[in-house]
C-alpha cells in the first residue's frame, strides 16, 4: 500500500495535460548516469494486515516488566482521556501553527502549557518545548552564554549523567569549558560550588531531585553564587516532584529546564519525550524555540499566535537563538491535557509516589538493603546490593526491571542501583518484588 | 477564546489517585515542601469538552489538502498510530537491558539499514529528534572529521535559498556561514561557487532537490569541485520525497545527509513535532556518528557505545523511538516499488498543478519542477499580497501554501501537494486558486481582509510581538 489515490487513467490524463509522455520524463533534470530504475532495495511491500502482524510480533519480543527504574524516564499512568483527545487528528495531523487562524486549537493548548509550566517551575516564561531534557539543558546553557557572554560552566556530578554527556557534546561544539563538582553523600555541597566559581563562570547547574533521587538544597546553592554574574540553572527530570516541593524559581533559580515526559507521555523506549525550558522574564528575547503569545483577531476576539519569531531560525537564520524548528508539540499537548485532568490532585499523586517509594525502602531495608544516602528523597533512591548483576538479571528474568546500575557512571558507587517508584508500583507489585528478591537472595 | 483557566473551579475533581492505605512517614523536611500548587481544577467531562472544542479550531491533513511547500504534508497512515502505541513499544523503559528489548532494537537497526539502501549512505544514526537536530549533528561530524585530520576549515557554504535551519545549525557549531548565490534559472551559481572555494571551506550544505523544488542540474560538477578541494558535501534531505527510489543521494556526490521522517516517511507533524531527523554518512565518516548506534551480531541486536571518535551523545536516550516505529511500518508497507511511486506521483502532482496554475499566477522560474514549485504575487493587482491570498485560501477549506520562502523569490508561494492527493482534490485546488485570482480583480477587499469563515479572523501578530503576553498570568 502506498496511499496514492489515482487510477492509471488519471496518471495518463495528467501527463497529457503537462505535455510529457511518461513519468520518467519528469525526472529529466537528474543526470542520466545517476538515475535509478528499480526503486530501493527494501523488503517486498506488505499489506496492512501483514504489517500489523509483523509489528505486533516485534513489540512482543520486548519483555513486559514491572518497572522499578527511573533515571530520567518515568513510567506513570497515562489516563485514557489523554490518548482520546491527543489522537484527534485535527491535533496530530496539523503542522506548526504558522497560519494561526486555522491553528487556534494547537496555539491555545500550548499557551496553557506555557502557563502551567511557569506556575510549577516558578518562572515567568516557558517555551513550547525542546527535544528532551538533555537537549533542553544544553540549550539552557547556550542561552545563558548569550546572556552573560561567559564560557565556563560548573555542573554537579549529581546531574543525570546522560544529560552531562549531551552537555559535553554541545559544550565542545561551542568551545565551552565544563567543571564538574563532586557530590559525596549524594548531595551537592554549596561550599564546593563556591570554590569552583570565578569571574568566568557563566552558569551553575544542579538537578533536584538529583540523579540519586535526593532533594537538593537549591536555596543554599543559590546563596553560594549570590553576587556573581552567574546564572543558576536547575534541572528537573521528574517534574511530578514540583507538585510537592517548593518551585525552583521560588528558591533562586534563574532558569529551570528538564524533562516533562512524566506528564502524560509513555516511556516509549526513550522517545519522543518532552524537554521543557523555563526562565525569568529577562531571558524572554534570548529563548530558543517557539513561543505562543496572546493577541486579538481583526474583530477583537482573543486569539493566540506564535510570537517573537525574529529570534527563530526561519527569520534570524545564522543569528537565531537556536536552530530548533520542529520540536515536541504533540507531546506538550499530551502533557497539557494530563495536567488539565489532574489539577490540584497532582499534589496527591506526588505524595502517593513518595509514600510508595517509602514502602519500597522499608521492604528492602527488611531484606538488609537500606538506602545508601541519608538524605530526603522524592520517588527515587540508591541501594547497594551484593552480586548486583546476578540479582538484577535474575529479577529481570522474573519480570522486574530492578533499577539502573550506577557503577559505570559513578565508580565509587560499586554494586549500587538507582530505584524508582511511581503510582504504577502499587503495594501488591512492591510485595511481589520483595518476595522475588528474597528468593533470589536466598539462592 | 476560553482557556482552561476560564473554567477553573477550585476543588472540583478531574482525576483521583487510588486511595491505598500506605503508612506515610512525613520524612521530607518541611522547608522543601510547598503549600499547594496552583493548577486549574476542571471535571473530566469539561476537560474533554474543552480540548474537543479546541480540536475543531485546528486544520490538519485529515481536514483537507495541506500544500505547504517543503513540509511534505502527506497523509499519515493510521496503521502507524496503531503500531507505535503497541504496549510492547510504548511501555518499554529505555533502561531495559538489550537482551530484553530485542524487538525495539530490531526496529531501529532495520530502519537504519533501509534508510541506507534508499539513499546510498553507509550508516545512519536515529538519535536526532528532528531535521534541525540531524543538521546540527551533521555539522558536528564535519567538525570532528577535520579536527581529526588536523585541518582548520572555518567556513561552511550555504545557498541563499537555504532553509533557515541550515545557517543556524552551522553557527551552533562554531563555523562561519558564507552564502552562495543562485542563478536566474534556480541552480547554484557555479561560477560564484568556484570563486568561493578554498581550503578554508569545510563543507557545502545543499537541499536536493533544492528549496525552489528544482533539481540542480550542476550537482555533479558541484560535488566534484568540493571533492577536489577536500571539502564535504552535506545534503539537507527535507525534499527526499521527490527523488527516493529514482536516484541515490550518494550518487549525487553527497557525503552525509539528514532525513525528516515526519516529511518523507509519513509520520505525523503533531502540530509542531515530534519528528525525527536521522543522520546518514558514508563510510569514512562513520566513526564520528553520535552514540549509541544500534548494531547487530547476527540476529542479536545491541546498543553500541564503544565508538571513541564519536561526537558524543546528542539525546538522552536513542532518539524518538516511537516516531521511528511509524516510519518503519510505512517503509514495510511501501516496498521497493512503493518507494519509487511516492516520488513519481509527488512530482506528477506538483507538475500538474504548476501547469494548470501558471496562466493565472506568476511563475518566476519556468522549468519542470520536482515535488513542489514556487509562484509569486507579481502582477496581482489592487495591492493584494501573497499573505492575503494565503488567508483567503483558508476560507475555501484548504490550508495555505508556504509563503515568503525561499527568500530569493519576492512574495513566494511554495506549493507541495504530495503524492497522497487525488486528481479531484488537485482540480478543486486549481478552481479555488482561479476563483481567488478573480476576486483580486473584482472584490479585492474580500481577499485583503480574509479569512472570514475560520474560527478567528486575521490575527494581529504585530501587537503580539511588540507586547508579548506569554502566559495567562501575564495577561491578567
Amino acid at each position: 500500500m502506498s496511499f496514492i489515490p489515482k487510477t492509471k487513467k488519471d496518471t495518463e490524463d495528467m501527463l497529457d495535460i503537462i505535455g510529457v509522455k511518461s513519468l520518467d520524463d519528469l525526472f529529466s533534470d537528474i543526470p542520466e548516469e545517476i538515475r535509478r530504475t528499480t526503486g530501493a532495495d527494501v523488503p517486498p511491500a506488505l499489506s496492512e494486515i501483514e504489517a500489523d502482524e509483523l509489528l505486533t510480533g516485534l513489540s512482543e519480543r520486548n519483555r513486559p516488566m514491572s518497572v522499578f527504574a527511573g533515571g530520567g524516564a518515568y513510567r506513570h499512568y497515562v489516563p485514557p482521556v489523554v490518548d482520546q483527545l491527543a489522537n484527534r487528528s485535527e491535533f496530530y495531523t496539523a503542522y506548526t501553527p504558522y497560519q494561526p487562524e486555522v491553528s487556534q486549537g494547537t496555539l491555545t493548548a500550548i499557551f496553557e502549557f506555557q502557563t502551567m509550566m511557569c506556575r510549577l517551575t516558578g518562572m515567568d516564561v516557558t517555551n513550547a518545548s525542546m527535544y528532551d531534557g538533555a537537549t533542553s539543558l544544553a540549550e539552557a546553557v547556550l542561552m545563558s552564554v548569550r546572556d552573560n557572554k561567559k564560557t565556563k560552566v560548573v555542573v554537579s556530578v549529581a546531574v543525570n549523567p546522560r544529560y552531562r554527556r549531551v552537555l559535553s557534546t554541545y559544550g565542545w561544539a561551542n568551545d565551552l569549558s565544563i567543571v564538574t563538582v563532586p557530590a559525596p553523600e549524594g548531595v551537592t555541597r554549596p561550599g564546593d560550588i563556591e570554590a569552583s566559581l570565578d569571574g568566568d563562570t557563566c552558569a551553575v547547574i544542579v538537578q533536584s531531585p538529583n540523579y540519586f533521587g535526593v532533594i537538593e538544597d537549591i536555596e543554599a546553592v543559590a546563596g553560594s553564587i549570590e553576587g556573581e554574574k552567574t546564572n543558576l540553572i536547575v534541572v528537573v527530570t521528574e517534574p511530578l516532584s514540583m507538585a510537592l516541593l517548593k518551585s525552583p524559581g521560588s528558591l533562586g533559580a534563574d532558569i529551570v529546564c528538564g524533562e516533562a515526559q512524566s506528564f502524560g507521555n509513555p516511556v516509549g523506549f526513550g522517545g519522543p519525550y518532552l524537554g521543557f525550558l523555563s526562565a525569568k522574564a529577562r531571558f524572554m528575547r534570548k529563548m530558543p524555540g517557539r513561543l505562543v503569545g496572546k493577541t486579538a483577531d481583526s474583530e477583537g476576539k482573543d486569539a493566540y499566535v506564535l510570537t517573537l519569531q525574529t529570534r527563530e531560525q526561519h527569520i534570524r537564520r545564522d543569528r537565531a537563538t537556536s536552530n530548533i524548528c520542529t520540536n515536541q508539540g504533540l507531546c506538550a499537548l499530551r502533557a497539557q491535557i494530563y495536567l488539565a485532568l489532574m489539577g490540584s490532585r497532582l499534589r496527591d499523586l506526588a505524595i502517593l509516589n513518595h509514600r510508595l517509594s517509602g514502602l519500597l525502602k522499608s521492604a528492602l531495608s527488611e531484606l538488609g538493603i537500606p538506602p545508601v544516602f541519608d538524605a530526603p528523597h522524592f520517588n527515587e533512591f540508591v541501594v547497594r546490593v551484593k552480586d548486583v548483576e546476578t540479582v538484577r538479571d535474575s529479577l529481570a528474568e522474573r519480570g522486574h526491571l530492578f533499577g539502573i546500575p550506577l557503577e559505570g557512571d559513578y565508580p565509587d558507587l560499586t554494586d549500587c542501583l538507582l530505584l524508582a517508584c511511581t503510582e504504577l508500583n502499587s503495594p501488591p507489585v512492591i510485595d511481589s518484588l520483595a518476595a522475588e528478591l528474597k528468593a533470589v537472595l536466598a539462592s | 477564546m476560553k482557556t482552561l483557566f476560564d473554567i477553573d473551579t477550585p476543588g472540583v475533581s478531574g482525576w483521583e489517585p487510588p486511595r491505598w492505605d500506605i503508612p506515610g512517614k512525613e520524612d521530607i523536611p518541611k522547608k522543601y515542601l510547598n503549600d499547594g500548587i496552583d493548577l486549574p481544577d476542571v471535571g473530566e467531562v469539561d476537560v474533554v469538552r474543552h480540548y474537543t472544542r479546541l480540536s475543531t479550531m485546528n486544520f490538519g491533513v485529515d481536514s483537507g489538502m495541506y500544500p505547504l511547500g517543503s513540509c511534505t504534508m502527506k497523509y499519515n497512515p493510521k496503521i502507524n498510530e496503531k503500531t507505535a502505541s503497541l504496549p510492547g513499544f510504548a511501555s518499554l523503559h529505555p533502561e531495559t537491558p538489550n537482551t530484553l528489548s530485542q524487538g525495539a532494537l530490531q526496529v531501529l537497526c532495520e530502519l537504519s539499514e533501509y534508510l541506507c539502501r534508499i539513499t546510498g549512505m553507509d550508516r545512519f544514526s536515529l538519535a536526532p529528534a528532528a531535521g534541525a537536530h540531524g543538521e546540527l549533528a551533521g555539522v558536528m561530524v564535519i567538525r570532528k572529521y577535520f579536527e581529526k585530520k588536523g585541518e582548520k576549515r572555518p567556513v561552511i557554504l550555504i545557498p541563499d535559498s537555504a532553509h533557515g535551519t541550515n545557517p543556524a545549525s552551522v553557527t551552533m557549531c562554531g563555523f562561519d556561514v558564507k552564502e552562495v548565490p543562485s542563478s536566474e534559472t534556480g541552480d547554484v551559481d557555479v561560477a560564484a561557487l568556484s570563486d568561493m572555494m578554498s581550503d578554508q571551506v569545510a563543507a557545502m550544505m545543499l537541499t536536493s532537490p533544492n528549496t525552489l523544488g528544482l533539481f540542480d542540474r550542476n550537482i555533479l560538477e558541484i560535488s566534484r569541485m568540493l571533492k577536489d578541494h577536500g571539502a564535504l558535501f552535506y545534503c539537507d534531505g527535507a525534499n527526499l520525497n521527490a527523488v527516493m527510489g529514482k536516484a541515490g543521494i550518494t550518487d549525487m556526490g553527497f557525503d552525509l545527509m539528514h532525513i525528516n521522517l515526519h516529511k518523507t516517511f509519513s509520520t505525523p507533524h503533531g502540530g509542531g513535532g515530534p519528528g525525527s531527523g536521522p543522520l546518514g554518512v558514508i563510510e569514512k565518516l562513520e566513526p564520528f556518528l553520535p552514540v549509541p548506534l544500534v548494531d547487530r551480531d547476527g540476529d542479536a541486536f545491541f546498543l553500541d557505545n564503544a565508538r571513541p571518535d564519536s561526537i558524543g551523545c546528542i539525546h538522552a536516550f536513542y532518539g524518538n523511538f516511537l516516531v521511528c516505529v511509524k516510519a518503519y511500518t510505512y517503509i514495510r508497507m511501501l516496498g521497493p516499488d512503493g518507494i519509487r511511486e511516492v516520488a513519481e506521483h509527488a512530482v506528477l502532482n506538483a507538475n500538474y498543478l504548476m501547469r494548470r496554475l501558471m496562466d493565472d499566477y506568476d511563475l518566476p522560474i519556468d522549468r519542470s519542477c520536482m515535488h513542489e514549485f514556487v509562484l509569486s504575487d507579481r502582477g496581482i493587482g489592487n495591492d493584494v499580497t501573497t499573505n492575503d491570498i494565503a488567508k483567503r485560501i483558508l476560507d475555501y477549506g484548504f490550508h495555505a501554501p508556504t509563503v515568503y520562502f525561499p527568500l530569493l523569490i519576492a512574495g513566494a508561494m511554495m506549493i507541495e501537494p504530495t503524492e497522497t492527493e487525488s486528481r479531484a482534490t488537485l482540480d478543486r485546488f486549481v478552481e479555488v486558486m482561479r476563483e481567488i485570482k478573480r476576486e483580486t480583480d473584482t472584490d479585492p477587499e474580500l481577499v485583503k481582509t480574509a479569512p472570514h469563515t475560520t474560527a478567528v479572523g486575521r490575527v494581529d501578530a504585530v501587537t503580539a510581538a511588540r507586547k508579548p503576553i506569554l502566559t495567562h498570568d501575564a495577561a491578567e
